[in-house]
């Protein structure tokens, strides 16, 4: 889950989840995305994917720093600071980034998630020199006092009503994270707890910048109409004076193992339709078990890849319980991942018989394992969708841009491909067995409050 | 620390002052015409082993539904991809998936729409799928219960959602008495009496060559577009039968209507008469919004969001439809702060309508405008949907290269004329969802149980 800055900007959350399935490419063709890359002096590093197809590029900073990075106490503070850089810098007074973004007839926006923190820019192509010396400025020139930082809180305050307290399913999103995660900081949400939200200072803004907010915690994702050598002395002109700084590592608790299931109910009058959703404790492509963790995205292709994936097929076609059924497999973290469940019954049908109808599916699964036709479905499907994913500016910095956040390389991303393609059946069994255990899961459900 | 880009950017404002470069010369449309004399607009782009096409139908959308029978294009548009020839919903599914076809419609309240996507491989196969789903859709009874169901619980969700209710009340307060107050969703009552056999009437009524619009994008030439346009829309009705759709004004007369939820933030929506796309004036009132409420930056967003901190999400924009026109906005807001809210937007419409913009307003306007419109751009599909966008709006094919010109051509004098006459503050209507405090409700919501 990613927040950004401003609703009036969506497609960027929807686009990394898909995205993120959508990463592969035809046996033989090595490449995904053919990415090019550099390093400055100051530690900063450039990515650049080419695509001439229009006169457009986009421009992404990314910083090594998000929520799960905060002090006990501070939460909310990563996402606050991401509004803030919009608030001015010696230079520019607060708002005159976008409004400069916008009169060049771009558009601009950011988003917070517990690993990372981005900021974009969509521009015509002969206008990126101008958004890299505009973020350059923000990187080294923030520049907050209370007159502006204050009503800002308020913005946030205002924004975790509206995403989540406005939305019980959000509210129970929320306390399921609280109680999967024991120790890690993915416990705590990104926005941030209300009561801590409303102490933040100035102070702790300026704090998290001064900690995180180096060229050596940071790299560029450039796509769109532009070459790598156009790109290089630009970067140097405006990024490469800005000087490196040796900053406190990022010191993650964590996360012990889980030994008892978890089982959460919530019971909401504003709610008119029951869901169930069921998340457990998995490996990432970097933490954990880290072997399963491509069989798992085979897996969760094989569970809920479309209309005729298992659990869409069984709940909602042929027992007719379910109105949506489906899983999800999140690999994307530094700490740990998590593999996930969900189903909303038909009108009628007890929210009880849609669980019991999930878990026979998790025991059938368990102990019948999956056909090689199904594995060699789903590989060609998500091959197929890479040539897709292509098709397109902003995907592909995205794409690229998650992973180098997440403890992924650029030549793990391009090998995405080949290491679907090696899964084997053996090994979608073995990840299933390893991490569908109900001791490391938790179990949502949401329900109407009834009449009383 | 500060030093280092203090000197870089002293040039700023300069830079800034520049036109924004027009990326359209980019974009090549080619009018293709079948042997059969169905026309599609291309733009060849052979980079990715990809093609998009994208099938409208003007008039087909939820505005023909009968009266009685709401919901009845979104469920057609959900069942024509459930099943086809002689292809059951999991076969035609399943072979959508082995081919990664991607194939899906969607219905607006003006018309219907078909988005399909495949590799070049497999063109002809997708395009068929294309053919069936258009002209021998099977609507199961299996599949028609199980989109039923659906469509029933995606219903019981929208009230629980405050923006979905108001967006509900306040169209129906807006067209009380035509289709445009009804919602494409439709109600439980009228979802649950659609039948096969309206269904049907939908496909032999509101598909036809007539009312086709295509736009084609990626790895396909106009001589292999033409033949295939036969092939997929050949058998298509010459003509469609239609009902004649009335054209009207919004009734906003600047009531405030409450819906009593508990809510920690009150969802208000906000809204009065606009202008349809084929105004004179339509991008004179674009700019105009843009200025008002088009995102950061925007007089709405300034004054509600940056200094304020009254809400995460505020603004407003045109909404023209084919047979009316509204400006609607909205605003989020902790129920104690909507009355300062709705006070602001009231008192933002009286300056535009008492000064207008200012001379650097309209500038920015114009820069975003001109600029931004192919940002959106980015994929195929996106591009055909605009090849088709251009075309139900009779804009013509040389648009795009027109349009930054059209914009520009807008003068002050045109702007003051319209804000002056545009803008009615006695007018603005809203409808809250929540327990918004010192706001008083001059009228009911429609359709309120309680």
């Amino acid at each position: 889950m990613t927040l950004p800055r401003s609703v009036l900007f969506r497609s960027i959350a929807s686009l990394c989840a898909v995205l993120a399935l959508l990463l592969a490419a035809t046996p033989g063709q090595a490449a995904v995305f053919n990415p090019k890359s550099f390093t400055l002096e100051n530690g900063l590093q450039v990515v650049v994917v080419e695509n001439h197809r229009i006169p457009v590029v986009t421009h992404m900073v990314w910083y090594r720093t998000g929520s799960a990075d905060e002090q006990r106490g501070k939460s909310g503070i990563a996402h606050f600071l991401e509004h803030l850089m919009f608030r001015g810098t010696g230079e520019l007074a607060p708002g005159e980034f976008s409004r400069i973004v916008n009169r060049n007839g771009g558009q601009d926006n950011a988003f917070t998630s517990w690993d990372y923190t981005a900021y974009f820019q969509t521009v015509a192509a002969d206008r990126l020199e101008l958004m890299m010396k505009l973020e350059a400025d923000r990187m080294a020139n923030l520049a907050l006092t209370d007159a502006v930082v204050l009503p800002e809180r308020d913005v946030i305050l205002e924004e975790r009503r509206q995403v989540i307290d406005n939305n019980p399913s959000a509210i129970l999103g929320e306390q399921m994270r609280a109680a999967q995660y024991l120790h890690h900081p993915y416990r705590i949400p990104i926005i941030g707890w209300e009561s801590e939200m409303r102490t933040l200072t100035t102070q702790d803004a300026l704090d998290w910048y001064q900690r995180w907010y180096v060229p050596n915690n940071a790299f560029v994702v450039i796509a769109g109409d532009v070459t790598v050598e156009q790109v290089r002395p630009l970067a140097e002109k405006y990024y490469g004076p800005i000087p490196r700084r040796e900053i406190a590592p990022r010191d993650r608790v964590n996360e012990p193992p889980q030994q008892a299931a978890r089982r959460l109910e919530l019971s909401d009058a504003r709610v008119q339709q029951p869901s169930v959703s069921r998340q457990y404790l998995a490996p990432s492509y970097v933490w954990g078990e880290t072997e399963h963790a491509y069989a798992l995205d085979v897996l969760a292709e094989i569970l809920s890849g479309g209309p005729t994936s298992r659990l869409y097929r069984k709940l909602v076609i042929e027992d007719g319980l379910a109105v949506s059924a489906g899983a999800y497999y999140s690999a994307d973290a530094l700490g740990p991942g998590g593999f996930g469940f969900y189903g909303s019954p038909k009108p009628g049908v007890k929210i009880e018989k849609v669980e019991a109808a999930i878990d026979a599916e998790i025991a059938a699964l368990l102990e019948k394992g999956v056909t090689d036709a199904e594995i060699t479905d789903a590989k060609q499907r998500l091959r197929a969708d890479a040539v897709f994913a292509r098709d397109s500016i902003r995907g592909p910095a995205n794409v690229i841009g998650r992973a180098l956040a997440t403890g992924q390389t650029l030549e793990d991303v391009e090998a995405w491909p080949a290491r679907i393609e090696a899964v084997t059946r053996d090994q979608v069994e073995a990840a299933a067995r390893a991490v569908l255990k109900p001791e490391q899961s938790v179990t949502g459900i949401l329900r109407p409050k009834p009449a009383s | 620390m500060r030093t280092h880009l203090t000197r870089l950017l002293v040039i700023l404002p300069l830079l800034a002052l520049l036109a924004v470069a027009s990326p359209a010369h980019a974009i090549e449309i080619k009018r293709v015409v079948s042997p059969g004399g169905i026309e599609a607009w291309l733009v060849e782009d052979h980079s990715n082993p990809i093609i998009a096409l994208e099938a409208g139908f003007r008039g087909a959308g939820a505005t023909a539904d009968p009266d009685g029978k709401e919901g009845l294009a979104s469920m057609t548009t959900s069942l024509l991809t459930e099943g086809a020839g002689d292809m059951d919903s999991q076969a035609f599914q399943k072979k959508l998936a082995d081919l990664s076809i991607s194939l899906g419609f969607s219905a607006s309240q003006d018309g219907i729409s078909g988005g399909l996507r495949t590799l070049t491989e497999n063109r002809d196969t997708a395009f068929d799928m294309l053919r069936l789903a258009l002209t021998q859709p099977r609507f199961d009874p299996e599949s028609l219960e199980r989109v039923r169901g659906q469509m029933l619980v995606g219903l019981k969700r929208e009230r629980e959602r405050p923006g979905s209710i108001a967006s509900r009340a306040f169209w129906t307060s807006a067209y009380p008495d035509h289709p445009y107050g009804r919602r494409g969703s439709g109600t439980p009552e009228s979802v649950a009496a659609l039948t096969p056999a309206d269904l049907k009437q939908v496909v032999s009524q509101r598909f036809s060559r007539a009312n086709l619009l295509v736009g084609v994008v990626g790895d396909i030439t106009a001589e292999e577009l033409a033949p295939a346009l036969d092939r997929i829309f050949g058998t298509l009705p010459a003509t469609a039968s239609l009902p004649e759709i009335p054209d009207v004004q919004p009734a906003f007369a600047g009531d405030v209507m409450v819906i009593d939820r508990t809510m920690p933030q009150s969802t208000v929506l906000f809204g009065q008469r606009g202008l349809k796309r084929d105004d004179p004036d339509y991008f004179a009132a674009a700019i105009l919004m843009e200025i008002m409420g088009g995102g950061f930056g925007s007089r709405l967003t300034e004054e509600i969001r940056e200094k304020r901190g009254l809400a995460y999400s505020v603004s407003a924009g045109l909404a023209p439809m084919d047979h009316s026109a509204a400006i609607a906005g909205s605003v989020g807001t902790a129920n104690a702060r909507v009355a300062e809210s709705i006070a602001l937007v009231r008192a933002e419409w009286q300056r535009m309508a008492s000064d207008g913009p200012t001379a650097e307003e309209v500038a920015d306007a114009k820069a975003y405008l001109t600029g931004s419109y192919f940002l959106s751009l980015d994929g195929s599909g996106r591009i055909a949907s605009m090849l088709v966008a251009i075309q139900r709006e009779n804009l013509g094919i040389d648009y795009l290269d027109r349009r930054a010109g059209l914009i520009e051509a807008v003068t002050m004098d045109d702007l003051k004329r319209l804000s002056a006459s545009l803008f009615d503050p006695k007018a603005l209507t809203f409808v809250i969802v929540g327990q918004p405090e010192g706001v008083t409700a001059t009228k009911p919501a429609p359709g309120q149980d309680s």
